[in-house]
């Protein structure tokens, strides 16, 4: 009969042992091949997914403080040889300053230098030519006086002596002269 | 007696579940615990293989199928069914083990995630065509069901608190000894037959009385479906069929859940020690 409880006072509370086990057996293999197979291999995979996507942010911090790195260093260089290249313009400068105080330096010892040979140099001619001249003028003007005087001269102290007075009075004139 | 009564007027009624309706001179065939009881699909022996067991297997086998389909070749990109799969044991994962265990109860996950799913496609069998009865609605699914879970808890507790640490971490710490006196037996009863017992019944009578409750709206939209004023009743039945097969849905989730999450409290209760 369908209106029949169950044969006990429990009722619906009474499990029947069929059912009970074939609920249990059901859910172990549910269980099983959910803990034995299927649950590893996706924790394996969210663990991968999880260190690629790890992975991947790393690579990409990595790189970027790389490119930071290599930017920093180019900057260093590009002010470093802006440095040198300052440096040697100064350097640069200095040195053509230093050539050219040299050279003007130089050159004013060297006109000096010629100056004073050139003067020197005047000054030892003049002095020739006139021992030279004193020499021929004296001969000349002695020849020229015994001529005219006759042999009156023949003492040769007396000649030398006349040729001296008359040599410094030549001197003295030209010396007048010279200075005026 | 009204049911002998009753009984008599249903069995002059050749069929009364399928054919009777007002005037017809059958009673309203109302649902009860005959409800509950099935033919033998075939017999073994005196083994009988009813309606409830075929409908356990198949949602024991639903779960594995679709499992079978999301993780058996899991992709580092999900696609498809792979992506609902995650979903599923993430929600199990985050909402209902982490927040009972936290992370060091993550090798319970299969359990947890059986159980849920288990239980849930058990239940939701009430409201998909032709099964239209939720295996859980039997008190021995859910009560096989509470046994794994009764074996896991204490033998997790007696292996990571001792045997006699098991018990002594029962009961509450710091309490006068009167009240102790009282409170040590309840919460010793609470361990090792209150906590079972409301979890089998909580999901089998929240499944029982569901089934209960589509059962008399559906029967009511047929029996009062007879031209006239009757119409109308039976077309507020149907409405209300409907609506509650919506709730239904709901609870059959709600109940699902409720006993995973026991679950994990109680295997962290165990895992703990002292609460």
């Amino acid at each position: 009969m369908r209106f029949l409880a169950a044969p006990s006072t429990l009722g619906p509370l009474l499990p029947s042992w069929s059912e009970l086990i074939i609920g249990a057996v059901a859910f172990l293999i549910v269980f099983g091949i959910l803990a034995k197979v299927l649950m590893p291999r996706i924790s394996k995979t969210l663990e991968e997914r999880t260190d690629a996507i790890e992975g991947g942010l790393r690579r990409a911090e990595d790189a970027q403080s790389e490119a930071g790195r290599v930017l920093e260093q180019y900057r260093a260089q590009l002010s470093e040889a802006r440095h040198e290249a300052a440096r040697l313009r100064e350097q640069a400068k200095e040195e053509a300053a230093q050539i050219v105080a040299q050279g003007r330096a130089d050159g004013v010892a060297e006109r000096q230098r010629i100056i004073e040979s050139a003067t020197a140099q005047i000054e030892a001619d003049r002095q020739q030519a006139m021992t030279a001249l004193r020499a021929e003028v004296g001969a000349l003007a002695v020849e020229l006086a015994s001529r005219i005087v006759g042999e009156s001269l023949a003492d040769e102290a007396r000649q030398t002596r006349m040729v001296d007075r008359f040599l410094a009075e030549i001197e003295a004139e030209s010396d007048g002269v010279g200075a005026r | 007696m009204a049911i002998t009564q009753i009984a008599t007027l249903a069995a002059s009624c050749p069929n009364p579940e399928d054919s009777s309706h007002l005037y017809s001179g059958c009673p309203y065939p109302a649902p009860g615990l005959h409800s509950f009881n099935f033919p033998a699909l075939f017999t073994i022996g005196p083994f009988r293989f009813e309606k409830p067991m075929l409908i356990a297997v198949i949602g024991a086998a639903l779960v594995i199928w679709f499992f079978w389909a999301a993780f058996s070749k899991p992709k580092l990109v999900p696609r498809g069914v792979q992506n609902l799969g995650e979903l599923g044991i993430l929600f199990v994962r985050d909402q209902i083990l982490r927040p009972m265990m936290g992370k060091k109860g993550d090798s319970y996950l299969p359990f947890l995630v059986s159980l849920f799913f288990f239980i849930w496609v058990m239940n939701m069998m009430e409201i998909i065509p032709v099964a239209m009865f939720p295996a859980t609605s039997k008190i021995a699914f859910p009560v096989a069901l509470m046994l794994m879970v009764y074996i896991t808890y204490n033998y997790l507790g007696i292996k990571h608190q001792g045997l006699g640490g098991y018990f002594r971490n029962m009961i509450p710490r710091g309490v006068p000894w009167p009240i102790l006196l009282i409170l040590a037996p309840v919460e010793i009863l609470q361990y090792t037959i209150v906590r079972p017992f409301t979890l089998a019944v909580r999901l089998f009578a929240n499944m029982f009385a569901g089934h209960i409750l589509l059962s008399v709206f559906t029967i009511a939209t047929w029996y009062l479906f007879v031209l006239g004023i009757p119409l109308l009743f039976s077309a507020t039945s149907f409405i209300l069929t409907i609506v509650l097969t919506a709730f239904e849905a709901l609870i059959q989730a709600l109940q699902a859940y409720i006993f995973t999450i026991l679950t994990a409290q109680y295997i962290g209760d165990s895992l703990e020690g002292a609460h």
